[in-house]
């Protein structure tokens, strides 16, 4: 028994090159991120405000594609979407299409807590903002020089294999890799089990470089990209399309509900069972345990339990 | 083993004193589209074609609310949203907040009378129950306190009457064991804008894999917590539960105070409607001859 508690500020195909100038801003904010995460599950807050907490870290820094730093669609805009989950109620609230709202996993939040419905997207979610006087600001404020540039590189390698008014030539294999290798890669996220075994997720994306405007990936989804229930709380990361497939974050749950695997076990099953290079995912159990397992070339990760466990990596270990 | 079954439903959720009338003119609806299925069937086409076909013909009507007769949104509005899974690959596209339809006409044609009266009465007694622009302290002395409204027939805090419950969906195996969903809905009386229920979401409203095709309605947020859909398919996967017992499963202990119905097809060609609720407009079909349309239990 014991607290617990994990990150992720994205999976995917990052490069085993990464430049130190990338590498070490990303590292330290992980551990930056970590030590709040702990120090709040320490002075006894509740899991789900651990998360919270985390997240909104995790949004404010431009590095992570969340937040500030959210990559932009294809019109050059951000649209960012967010989901919270309270394991042992199985409450959750999600936000989607946000342009102007400073922390999304916040107003997830206040869905949650203060409408009688689960997910708000678009102008009506940005409208609850305003009602719910969250901090917004103007949708620049998102955009950073270096996501402008990813959109421009992101046009020209999609231009044959995404454009969707082109015929969708089959079995083309993507080679989208922008000059920095992980323009592809997004979504923060945090669970935590707190001492009284209390299980919560978070999830916080800008989605993906030159989505289409008003696409919606699995982060908000319900069992997709998020999900906590009374055995685990999970937080997934990576290609949404194949999240939201293989519903990644229940699918944990359910193996341990279902099949009585234990949560590595589990989490090892889902990550192993999705295609190759599409998936990651942190998670923890009542009992303390963490795992971080993914199928992709690195994820941004961190954890920490109370027995004084701690791991901060990009790739595995076999590989760094 | 083998051969084709479809299921439709018009919502789960329904008014005891629904007059004979539309009851009877329901279940006219729910019988056409099952034959519109059936022909499709036995033409070969796909079960992902069938499921699109039929949604769309309900869609069309505007008794059930999806498409034409949508529920309105504390506006005024319409805001559609649907799902579609092919079992094959699990390939599945999702829509919301759709105001103008695939045939681009004015969101005023969704607009039915009967609901713009409806959107009054739900106002009303929304109001009382949990209007969340008032703190949500007084949510508890509220619920118990609900006098005006001691009808034990509520759905998502709605009398019965105004829940205006009639989401559609469609599943089916064709000929060759392939299973696919698809779900449309206006959504939630008095719903605020942007809100997205279970409809859209892969998992829990529509879900379909290589054992099932499932189609849910109901009480949106508890069909979300619960990834019913994905559930009837989890649970047959992992503990290897036949399409009945499974769906029996899922109603039973995965919906905890919530009230939602499904339907299901497995690869087998089994059909199975389940629901907790006191009704739910349904039909369904099999290769075999076998063929029920129904409201009450």
């Amino acid at each position: 028994m014991g607290w617990a508690i994990a990150l992720h500020g994205g999976a995917g195909d990052i490069p085993l090159s990464l430049s130190p100038e990338r590498r070490l801003p990303r590292e330290d904010a992980l551990r930056h991120c970590l030590n709040i995460g702990v120090n709040a599950i320490k002075s006894q807050q509740h899991a789900l405000d651990v998360v919270e907490l985390v997240v909104r870290e995790l949004e404010n820094h431009p590095n992570f594609n969340a937040g500030r730093g959210s990559v932009l669609t294809s019109f050059g805009t951000v649209e960012m979407e967010a989901c919270i989950m309270d394991g042992n109620t199985k409450r959750c609230g999600a936000v989607s299409g946000l342009t102007t709202v400073v922390n999304p996993i916040s107003l997830a939040r206040l869905v949650m807590e203060k409408t009688p419905h689960i997910y708000l997207a678009f102008d009506g979610a940005e409208a609850f903002a305003r009602e719910q006087g969250v901090d917004t600001v103007d949708s620049s404020h998102f955009i950073t020089a270096e996501n402008i540039e990813r959109l421009k590189q992101a046009k020209e390698a999609n231009r044959v294999q995404l454009d969707y008014t082109q015929p969708i030539q089959k079995e083309v294999k993507l080679e989208t890799h922008a000059a920095d290798g992980d323009s592809q890669i997004g979504t923060v996220g945090c669970v935590a089990v707190d001492n009284h075994g209390n299980l919560a997720t978070a999830t916080s994306t800008g989605g993906f470089v030159n989505k289409m405007v008003g696409r919606i990936g699995d982060t908000p989804i319900i069992g997709a990209g998020t999900y906590a229930n009374h055995l685990c709380a999970v937080s997934a990361t990576g290609k949404g399309e194949a999240i939201i497939r293989c519903t990644v974050a229940r699918d944990v749950a359910a193996l341990m509900e279902f099949k009585g695997l234990s949560l590595e076990e589990a989490a090892a099953s889902v990550v192993e069972g999705a295609p190759r290079g599409t998936v990651g995912l942190v998670a923890v159990s009542p009992s303390g345990e963490v795992t971080m397992p993914f199928n992709t070339t690195g994820m941004f990760r961190a954890c920490a339990t109370e027995d004084g466990y701690s791991e901060i990596g990009i790739w595995s270990s076999e590989q760094s | 083993m083998g051969g084709w079954a479809i299921a439709v439903h018009g919502g789960a959720g329904v008014d005891p004193n629904l007059p004979a009338e539309r009851q009877e003119e329901a279940k006219r609806l729910l019988a056409r589209c099952l034959d519109l299925g059936i022909s499709a069937l036995r033409s070969n086409l796909p079960a992902i074609d069938v499921v699109e076909l039929v949604v769309r013909e309900l869609e069309t009507d505007p008794l059930f609310n999806s498409g034409r007769g949508s529920a309105l949104t504390e506006k005024g509005t319409v805001e559609m949203e649907a799902s579609i899974m092919d079992g094959p690959k699990r390939r599945c596209g999702a829509v919301s907040g759709l105001t103008t339809g695939v045939e681009l006409v004015d969101n005023e044609y969704f607009i039915t009378e009967d609901n713009v009266g409806m959107l009054k009465l739900a106002k009303e007694a929304n109001s009382i129950l949990f209007d969340y622009r008032i703190p949500t302290v007084g949510l508890e002395s509220c619920g118990a306190g609900a006098a005006a409204t001691e009808s034990p027939l509520q759905m998502n805090g709605l009398l019965i009457s105004v829940y205006a419950p009639e989401t559609v969906g469609c599943v089916v195996v064709d000929q060759e064991g392939r299973c696919a969903a698809a779900t449309s809905t206006g959504g939630l009386m008095n719903k605020m804008t942007g809100r997205i229920g279970d409809s859209p979401m892969i998992g829990a409203g529509t879900y379909a894999c290589d054992l099932c095709g499932v189609s849910c309605t109901g009480e949106g947020e508890a069909i979300i917590r619960g990834t019913l859909a994905r559930e009837v398919a989890a649970v047959m996967e992992y503990k290897g539960l036949g399409l009945h017992e499974a769906v029996d499963y899922v109603i039973k202990e995965r919906l905890d105070e919530g009230k939602a119905g499904l339907i299901a097809v497995s690869k087998n060609g089994e059909v199975v409607c389940g629901f907790n609720t006191n009704g739910m407009f349904r039909g369904c079909a099999t290769e075999d001859g076998f063929m029920e349309v129904g409201i009450w239990e």
